[in-house]
């Protein structure tokens, strides 16, 4: 009866992959490979192979997922030997019978293909991710931050990053210096400083220009390589590295002083003679 | 808890990442080789205070079939060191790697932005290459 229901859950069924998971208790150190057999329908992700699994085959399997969705970046593991999100990886993309799962590198495993994250929460809390300001909190402030769209493209896509630690399981230079700061928080150590509305970038400088900062990175651009985001971390370091040098060396303090702008104002730019929309067409 | 820090093994070995990775380990290869090298220049050289014959004897000894190939070699690790060096030292100065944008799928990242400098600039090692070999190998001395 199972098996019926079973085979009708993937009529679309493709072919059968093996997944090779590496299993660690959570106790002791030794960890072995155990392999599971999954059926494979068109569009099914590895984290839907460990779902079947964990229902079908094993519920002892633990991994870590929420959104299924790329957003909450919960799902990061070594897939094939690539640090991938689990959910934004299809089964067929990655062209191969047998899927090698391992937990990410470069963080404890705390049982199966769950990682302690604990690190790099704490070195993204170190760069203080959050609008600093000298005149003003955004609160005291009546009024509005005025951003042109130029200013808003210098930090937009570091803003896209979802914590899911891929890029440290790929820097070769954190595989060695544990606690190296890592791409993810440079990168947004340099998303909050170029923010126009921020004026913290002294505070952070503190933080990230040190031994285990921002110039260990050897741009092997990893990091920029794996990132399921496209938050492109090698740049922003390089970005960084050059905003620090331009200070410390040349003189040149980034500055931001973004306008703020009455509530009640109306936009400036505001376009005239904008013909009215068409009347409805429908009711 | 298991630590599931990758290590040596981390740098050392770049899998499916990208031939800037591979170049990363390169550099820092021919780096240590170009060290190295140094050390065994300044014992070497370090033999003139101790007299002519001293230093004959050690320049009789160095020119060997393999140490000469080994010179060779430490000229490709040169090269390569230098010109790839330079690429570094312009992309940390935002230099060749372009400016951050909207990101549309599918992402192209600064890695990608450089990858034509850096073809370029390999190409150039082996041209430099090439015609080093001449003038080691082929050229009347
Ligand atoms: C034209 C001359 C040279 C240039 C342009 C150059 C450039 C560079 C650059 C930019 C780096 C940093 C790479 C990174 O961030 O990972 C580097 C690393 C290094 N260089 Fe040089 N270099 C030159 C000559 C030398 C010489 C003569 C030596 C040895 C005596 C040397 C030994 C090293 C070593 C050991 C590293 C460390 C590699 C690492 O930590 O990954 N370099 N070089
Ligand atoms: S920069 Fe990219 S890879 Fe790194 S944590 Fe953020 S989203 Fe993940
Ligand atoms: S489950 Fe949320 S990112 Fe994969």
């Amino acid at each position: 009866m199972a098996e019926k229901n079973l085979e009708s859950k993937f009529e679309r069924h493709i072919k059968d992959v093996t997944f090779k998971i590496l299993r660690y208790s959570g106790e002791g150190d030794s960890t072995k490979f155990e392999e599971f057999k999954v059926p494979v329908i068109g569009g099914m992700t590895v984290l839907e192979g460990l779902i079947y699994i964990k229902e079908n085959l094993d519920s002892t399997l633990s991994w870590r997922a929420s959104c299924r969705m790329g957003i909450c970046g919960s799902c990061g593991m070594f897939i094939n030997n690539f640090p991938m999100l689990a959910c934004q990886t299809q089964i067929m993309d990655l062209k191969s019978d047998v899927i090698e799962i391992k937990p990410m590198p470069n963080y404890p495993i705390i049982k199966d293909l769950v990682p302690n994250l604990d690190k790099l929460i704490e070195k993204h809390k170190s760069i203080k991710p959050y609008t600093l300001r000298k005149e003003g909190t955004p609160e005291e402030i009546e009024g509005e931050f005025c951003q042109s769209v130029e200013e808003l493209e210098r930090y937009e896509e570091f803003t896209f990053c979802i914590k899911c630690g891929i890029c440290l399981a790929a820097c070769p230079t954190v595989a060695t210096a544990e606690e190296f700061l890592g791409p993810q928080a440079l990168t947004q150590a340099y998303r909050y400083s170029v923010d126009t509305r921020d004026q913290g970038y002294e505070e952070r400088k503190e933080v990230v220009d040190n031994p285990l900062g921002v110039f260990r990175c050897h741009f092997a651009g990893s990091c920029s390589e794996a990132c399921p985001k496209g938050v492109d971390p090698a740049l922003a370091i390089q970005l960084l590295k050059k905003t620090i040098v331009k200070d410390s060396v040349f003189g040149k303090k980034l500055e931001n002083n973004a306008k703020v702008l009455p509530i009640t104002q109306e936009n400036p730019k505001k376009k005239e003679n904008i013909k009215p929309a068409p009347p409805k067409s429908v009711e | 808890m298991i630590k599931n820090l990758l290590g040596i093994k981390g740098w050392a070995f770049a899998g499916k990442f990208s031939l800037q990775r591979y170049a990363y380990i390169l550099q820092r290869i021919t780096g240590l080789g170009i060290i190295l090298y140094l050390l065994m220049h300044l014992y070497v050289t370090g033999f003139k205070i101790k007299g002519q014959e001293a230093w004959n004897s050690i320049m009789q000894t160095v020119h060997h079939p393999i140490l000469h190939f080994f010179e060779f070699l430490l000229f490709i690790c040169v090269i390569y060191h230098a010109l790839n060096g330079f690429r570094l030292i312009l992309a940390e100065f935002g230099i060749g790697i372009g400016k951050p944008g909207r990101q549309v799928y599918p992402y192209t990242t600064s890695v990608d932005r450089q990858k034509g400098f850096f073809f370029f600039l390999m190409f150039l090692v082996l041209i430099i290459v090439l015609v080093g070999a001449a003038d080691f190998y082929l050229l009347p001395k």
